[in-house]
């Protein structure tokens, strides 16, 4: 069994944004980008399924800027075995719709025959949490989103998800789709030596053309702005002077 | 203009303030049908019959729909689409699990966790953990929109809907339930709570939870806890508030042992009065708090709990 992992390139968790100055959008010149959390969940996920002898082979998918090969190689340092890279902007602050994307891997599935596929649960930058279930009701798949244990067996797959109220396990048709939420796994770190075997890994490069998919978006940005500022609160010498504050407040 | 609202229904039972929220961001959209889905359904369909603001309710009962797996739920939903402009749900993971795959259904995008109308067809959502509000103009002809229960308040219980029963789409058996592991527990429920006191890593084990509980139950709170404090074992996952958990706006939080990370302010940082207790004169949480406390929370969290009598 093939497993398709789609990773996408992000600005890394610890770095806080800034919303430029004239409203159109996130500074995201010369900042620091990574892989987003939780596909690198999907990624170890995919070569744990590998090494145990339930897949055979991970391919790891990104869509964007050409950039975005970075991402790809850290996948394959982690140990993917080949990547696709499909082009589908030139700035780095254009982002590709979820729809747009899952239509550009609903062709990728098409064309690899992949047996599952490990998603992300959301993108730590636009926080849609849309693409695997999108990409799932295009292909007519199973989903199981939000996945904190996974366990695939043969003609089915064996899910536990992280819901409102607690824990729901579901049991899923395969071929299937998959979002990993954090709690899944902790992923490895890739080591220098794999680091340097995966610039030897093959990546192919494609285009959204190449999959005639329209990437316009359905979404304009009319604009961003910074959300309000609370005030500067004060800093209380005792539990005695809390108390008082919080009555003061009629908050207790 | 017609909105069709999926109501969240559990076991049979309508969690009457994240719909009743929905409803008051729905109805800035035009006319609101209420869909109670559920192997029972109708008795959460009479409570949204009086959901002030919905003027038509549908109940869906099947088997099928019984536990909210995502593909008989978006097959019904994407089969009563055509009559709706606006298909929406408040922005819990029931609904974030159904709703993209009905857009994708309906070729069209979904706009998640939306926290202010601007008009039908603009919205406002948070991105970058809350970093930053976008504001989103569609050019769908079928908008798909969860919004963020927590920035709307609920609409009244005076209303008087109509009730219709309808049939399930055909079901695409695609997954099945297997469990659902729920702890029962009598305090409020963490999104909807007035009060809010969450513990983070510094709490340090499971058992030392018990005084973020007992100060909870003190104060008639829900409780929360960081990222950390569930992954480390001390609280459940639904416990987690942050970018990643529930997102909380009540009265008053208390963060005690939460350093502040981002990911974690995401989740709260839009509560009235913050309180922060923590050891470390430097956390970032200080920076959000009304009112900090610089104390090893071992000795101040039972006085607190002691001196709120
Ligand atoms: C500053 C800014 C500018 C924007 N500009 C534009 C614009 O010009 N045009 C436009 O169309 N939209 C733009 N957007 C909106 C944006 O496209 C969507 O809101 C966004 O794509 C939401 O999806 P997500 O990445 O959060 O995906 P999610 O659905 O949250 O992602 C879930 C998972 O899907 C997979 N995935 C998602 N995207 C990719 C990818 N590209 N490659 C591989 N795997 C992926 C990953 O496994 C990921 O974990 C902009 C947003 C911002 C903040
Ligand atoms: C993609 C992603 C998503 C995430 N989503 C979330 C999310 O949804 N929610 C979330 O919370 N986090 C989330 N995180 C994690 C987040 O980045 C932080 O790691 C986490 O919030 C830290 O939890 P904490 O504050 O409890 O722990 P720490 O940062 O370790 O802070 C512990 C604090 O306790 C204090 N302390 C220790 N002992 C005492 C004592 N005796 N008395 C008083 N104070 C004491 C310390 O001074 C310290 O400030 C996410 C991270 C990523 C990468």
């Amino acid at each position: 069994m093939k497993v398709l992992v789609p990773v996408k390139r992000v600005i890394d968790y610890n770095v806080k944004v800034r919303v430029k100055a004239d409203g159109s959008g996130v500074d995201l010149a010369n900042v620091k980008m990574s892989m987003n959390p939780f596909d690198e969940i999907a990624v170890e996920q995919a070569i744990r399924l590998r090494e145990a002898g339930k897949a055979d082979e991970v391919v790891a998918v990104s869509i964007g800027v050409k950039q975005s090969q970075e991402t790809l190689r850290t996948a394959l340092a982690m140990g993917a075995d080949r990547a696709i890279l499909v082009i589908a902007a030139d700035d780095v602050h254009t982002d590709i719709e979820p729809l747009a994307v899952a239509k550009i891997l609903k062709a990728i599935v098409d064309e690899e025959q992949p047996g599952i596929v490990l998603a992300g649960k959301q993108a730590i930058d636009n926080d849609m949490n849309a693409t695997g279930q999108m990409l799932s009701a295009l292909l007519g798949w199973s989903q199981g989103t939000f996945a904190s244990e996974l366990d695939v067996d043969g003609d089915s797959a064996t899910v536990t998800r992280e819901v409102d109220g607690g824990l729901q396990t579901i049991k899923v048709k395969m071929p299937a789709i998959i979002t990993v939420d954090l709690r899944l796994n902790e992923p490895r770190y890739a080591s220098l030596p794999n680091i340097m075997k995966a610039k030897k890994k093959p990546l192919d490069e494609k285009t959204a053309a190449d999959y005639g998919v329209d990437v316009t978006p359905r979404l304009e940005i009319v604009g961003t702005t910074e959300p309000e500022a609370r005030a500067a609160g004060i800093k209380v010498g005792s539990v005695d002077e809390l108390v008082e504050k919080l009555k003061e407040a009629g908050a207790v | 203009m017609a909105v069709l609202l999926l109501a969240e229904v559990t076991d049979g039972e309508l969690a009457l303030d994240a719909t009743a929220k929905a409803v008051t961001a729905a109805a800035k959209l035009g006319d609101v049908t209420a869909l109670c889905a559920g192997a029972n359904a109708a008795a959460a369909g009479e409570a949204a019959a009086k959901i002030e603001g919905v003027s038509k309710v549908l109940v869906a009962e099947d088997a099928s729909l019984g536990h909210r797996l995502a593909e008989p739920t978006a097959a019904l939903i994407a089969s009563l689409a055509g009559d709706y402009e606006h298909i929406v749900a408040p922005a819990t993971t029931d609904a974030k699990n159904v709703l993209p795959r009905v857009a994708a259904l309906l070729d069209v995008m979904v706009i998640s966790d939306v926290s202010g109308v601007v008009d039908g067809n603009t919205f406002e959502r948070p991105i970058y953990a809350g970093n930053a509000i976008q504001t989103v103009k569609s050019s769908d002809s079928k908008k798909v929109v969860s919004f963020r229960t927590s920035t709307f308040d609920a609409a009244g219980e005076d209303g008087s809907a109509s009730v219709e029963t309808i049939g399930a789409a055909a079901d695409p058996a695609l997954s099945e339930w297997v469990e659902d592991k729920v702890a029962a527990s009598d305090r409020p429920e963490l999104t909807s709570a007035g009060v809010v006191v969450s513990g983070g890593r510094g709490v340090g084990s499971e058992e030392s939870f018990a005084l973020i509980e007992t100060l909870a139950d003190k104060l008639g709170a829900a409780v929360g806890a960081s990222r950390a404090a569930v992954d480390s074992g001390y609280a459940p996952n639904d416990w987690q508030v942050g970018q990643t958990g529930k997102v909380v706006a009540p009265d008053l939080y208390v963060a005690v042992g939460i350093s502040g990370a981002i990911q974690h302010l995401a989740g709260m940082k839009d509560s009235k009065i913050i309180v922060a207790i923590n050891k470390d004169e430097e956390a970032p949480i200080f920076q959000v708090a009304d009112f900090g406390l610089v104390a090893d929370l071992f000795d101040a969290v039972p006085e607190l709990t002691e001196k709120l009598g």
